[in-house]
């Protein structure tokens, strides 16, 4: 785990334009990593709606979803991350 | 009903036939099905003949299959997909979701997966769309009460943006689709099925629904085969067929002969039956012989023998059918009923007489057919069949074996067919004679004659019968009658010389009877000339005496006989 530990985290965000739901998810991850991954994070958010050929590019179906390409293995996360912890959880990276 | 939507063909074989036009245009359309039944060759036949021959680009959204698996499955049906894809006419997009590496964490929808054809329809200006199967989004995410609005959302985006699109949907229990996707598509609903009866498959395909449109309602067979997907509308075709004048032979002259002005007319239907042995796929491929010696091609579908085995028969009555075979002008096609079910059967033939064009067709024998299936399918099959030909103008040929010698059919064919040949095989005095009868020969007036048919190296001949006391007689029968009947003759033309004779002699005899009487008479006559002359010597010596004697008495002769008194 000390490898994976200095890796930088980095997270992709995808939304469609300023919807409610795309907010809400880029809100409350924004929450989450000033609150629990502070340092450790490099947010990017992709709008699907300015560059639809991304979504192709990277398997994107539903929106929004939070993608952690890095460490390794890719993970997805679709909704708006209401839910905390299991964000937490399912990234995978402890406080 | 309105005819007011337009329709985009999709250059299947029989279903824009079917369906007066094809799908219908800018409106969703529903393919479902059981695992398997052709579901996504449909989409794909839809897509490819929609970019290749009507100029509508399309996307292949498939969230299955991977896109390569796509190009190589329609590869092997000659479609290149691939080729298409490289003129920028078809995009394949794969939806691919991993439930396992994606976790549902609030509230979301599908916006990514509308940019995503939005992108792709945009990107190469797509008219149609294929979405294969968008039911395994339901396996994906776990809110069906999210997914259900999004694909409503998707159905109405479509209609929307005016693509023509297929979906496709896995049969569900007791309803049409798994998910129920029918209650989103209400344009076009088009079922699949794969069923297997009495371990024969056939696929068939049913319009469930074409809103505003007439259509085909029947559960029409279609086929995958290296060609693709075809359907065959194979429904009634009405009597309005082509009539035509000329007449053709049948191979035979002593046949022809029978019908007046020479065969039967070009278009008939002809029924050959008969008990087995009696000669009815000889006289079929005498038929189909003679149809190639006129430069026709002859179209040969056998159900019980094989191309060589029917070769090597002719050639033994000396029609050798393997030239025509060489030259293309002749197709043999053979194959066993049960290899396929009845509809798979009459759509391959209907394929075959569509390819190869042929002005006479062969079914050898349709008896094959009753005992693989109910006789009311073969005798509708069958009547499709006749009904195609004839409308095509092409000259039937069936033969059917009879297990009895009777005048009807197992099939019940008689009634549309225009001709009918009976062949006979009978016992007579301790043999088999083949015989021929024309039992029918619609607008042809035919010799009512039951003929010996015989078969030799020469080929077929049907002999005159031999009209005896005893009836018509044939064979060894007809060889005695014969053979009795000169018997008779020579006797009587003996009995007719032995009274010449007689009468010759007799004629002789009396001859030499007139002779011996004539004879009789001139000695008679000499006779009595020589009593005459010795009567008159006598009467002279007598007078000489007397005068004599007188002068010796010195008598006056004229006193001479006072003088004695």
């Amino acid at each position: 785990m000390t490898e994976v530990d200095k890796e930088p985290v980095k997270l992709v965000l995808y939304v469609a334009g300023e919807t409610p739901k795309s907010l809400a998810a880029i809100r409350n991850l924004e929450k989450i990593c000033s609150e629990h991954l502070a340092g450790k994070y490099k947010v990017e958010v992709v709008d699907l709606k300015k560059q639809p050929q991304l979504a192709r590019e990277h398997g994107i179906v539903a929106i929004p979803t939070l993608v952690k390409e890095l460490p390794v293995p890719i993970r997805k996360i679709i909704g708006d991350l209401s839910d905390t912890q299991k964000v937490l959880v399912h990234l995978s990276v402890e406080e | 009903m309105t005819e007011g939507i337009t329709k985009s063909a999709t250059g299947i074989d029989g279903f824009d036939d079917l369906t007066l036009g094809g799908l219908p245009t800018g409106r969703p359309s529903l393919v479902c099905g059981s695992a398997g039944c052709g579901k996504t060759l449909f989409a794909s036949t839809f897509l490819f003949n929609g970019a290749k021959i009507y100029d509508e680009p399309g996307v292949f959204v498939t969230f299955e299959e991977r896109p390569v698996d796509i190009i190589a499955n329609v590869d092997s049906l000659g479609f290149d997909l691939q080729g298409l894809i490289d003129q920028s006419k078809i995009h394949i997009e794969h939806i691919e979701i991993d439930p396992s590496e994606v976790a549902e964490i609030g509230d979301y929808d599908l916006e990514a997966l509308f940019l995503r054809l939005e992108f792709a329809v945009d990107q190469i200006g797509a008219k149609r769309i294929v979405l294969d199967t968008i039911e395994s989004l339901f396996s994906a995410f776990s809110n069906p009460a999210i997914l259900r609005a999004e694909i409503r959302r998707l159905f109405d985006w479509l209609k929307q943006k005016g693509l023509t699109a297929v979906i496709t949907g896995e049969r569900g229990d007791g309803t049409l689709t798994r998910q129920g996707l029918e209650e989103y598509v209400s344009d076009c609903v088009i079922l699949l099925d794969h069923r297997v009866d009495n371990q024969i498959s056939t696929r068939r395909l049913r319009i469930v629904k074409y809103r505003g449109t007439a259509h085909g309602t029947n559960e029409y067979p279609f086929l995958i085969d290296e060609d693709g997907f075809s359907v065959l509308p194979v429904s009634s075709l009405g009597l309005g067929h082509k009539v035509f004048e000329d007449r053709i032979s049948t191979g035979v002259p002593d046949l022809d002969a029978m019908l007046t002005g020479g065969g039967f007319y070009r278009g008939s239907s002809i029924l050959l039956t008969g008990v087995a042995g009696s000669g009815k796929s000889s006289l079929a491929c005498m038929m189909a012989d003679a149809a190639c010696q006129r430069g026709e091609r002859a179209l040969y579908l056998s159900f019980e023998e094989s191309e060589a085995q029917t070769v090597r028969n002719m050639k033994s009555i000396g029609t050798d059918l393997g030239k025509w075979l060489k030259s293309g002008q002749m197709r043999y096609i053979a194959a066993r009923p049960t290899f396929y079910s009845l509809e798979m059967h009459l759509a391959i033939m209907l394929r075959e007489i569509n390819r190869f064009k042929p002005q006479l067709v062969v079914l050898d024998p349709i008896s094959a057919f009753t005992d693989s299936a109910d006789i009311a399918e073969v005798q509708a099959m069958l009547l499709r069949i006749v009904d195609y030909l004839k409308s095509n103008g092409i000259t039937a040929v069936f033969t059917h074996l009879a297990s009895v010698e009777q005048a009807q059919t197992d099939a019940g064919l008689s009634s549309i067919m225009d001709g009918w040949v009976l062949l006979l095989n009978r016992e007579a005095n301790g043999e088999f004679n083949r015989e021929l009868y024309l039992l029918k020969a619609r607008g042809i007036s035919h010799s009512n004659q039951v003929r010996e048919f015989v078969m030799s190296s020469s080929g077929i001949h049907l002999l005159e019968p031999y009209l005896g006391e005893g009836g018509a007689l044939t064979g060894s029968a007809r060889r005695n009658e014969e053979a009795r009947a000169r018997r008779a003759e020579t006797e009587r033309q003996t009995e007719v010389s032995r009274v010449q004779d007689q009468v010759a002699q007799r004629r002789r005899r009396a001859r030499a009877q007139i002779e011996a009487l004539n004879a009789d008479i001139e000695a008679d006559e000499a006779e009595l000339n020589r009593l005459i002359r010795t009567e008159e010597i006598y009467q002279q010596q007598s007078r000489e005496n007397a005068a004599a004697l007188a002068r010796g008495r010195g008598l006056d002769v004229s006193t001479g006989k006072k003088k004695q008194d």
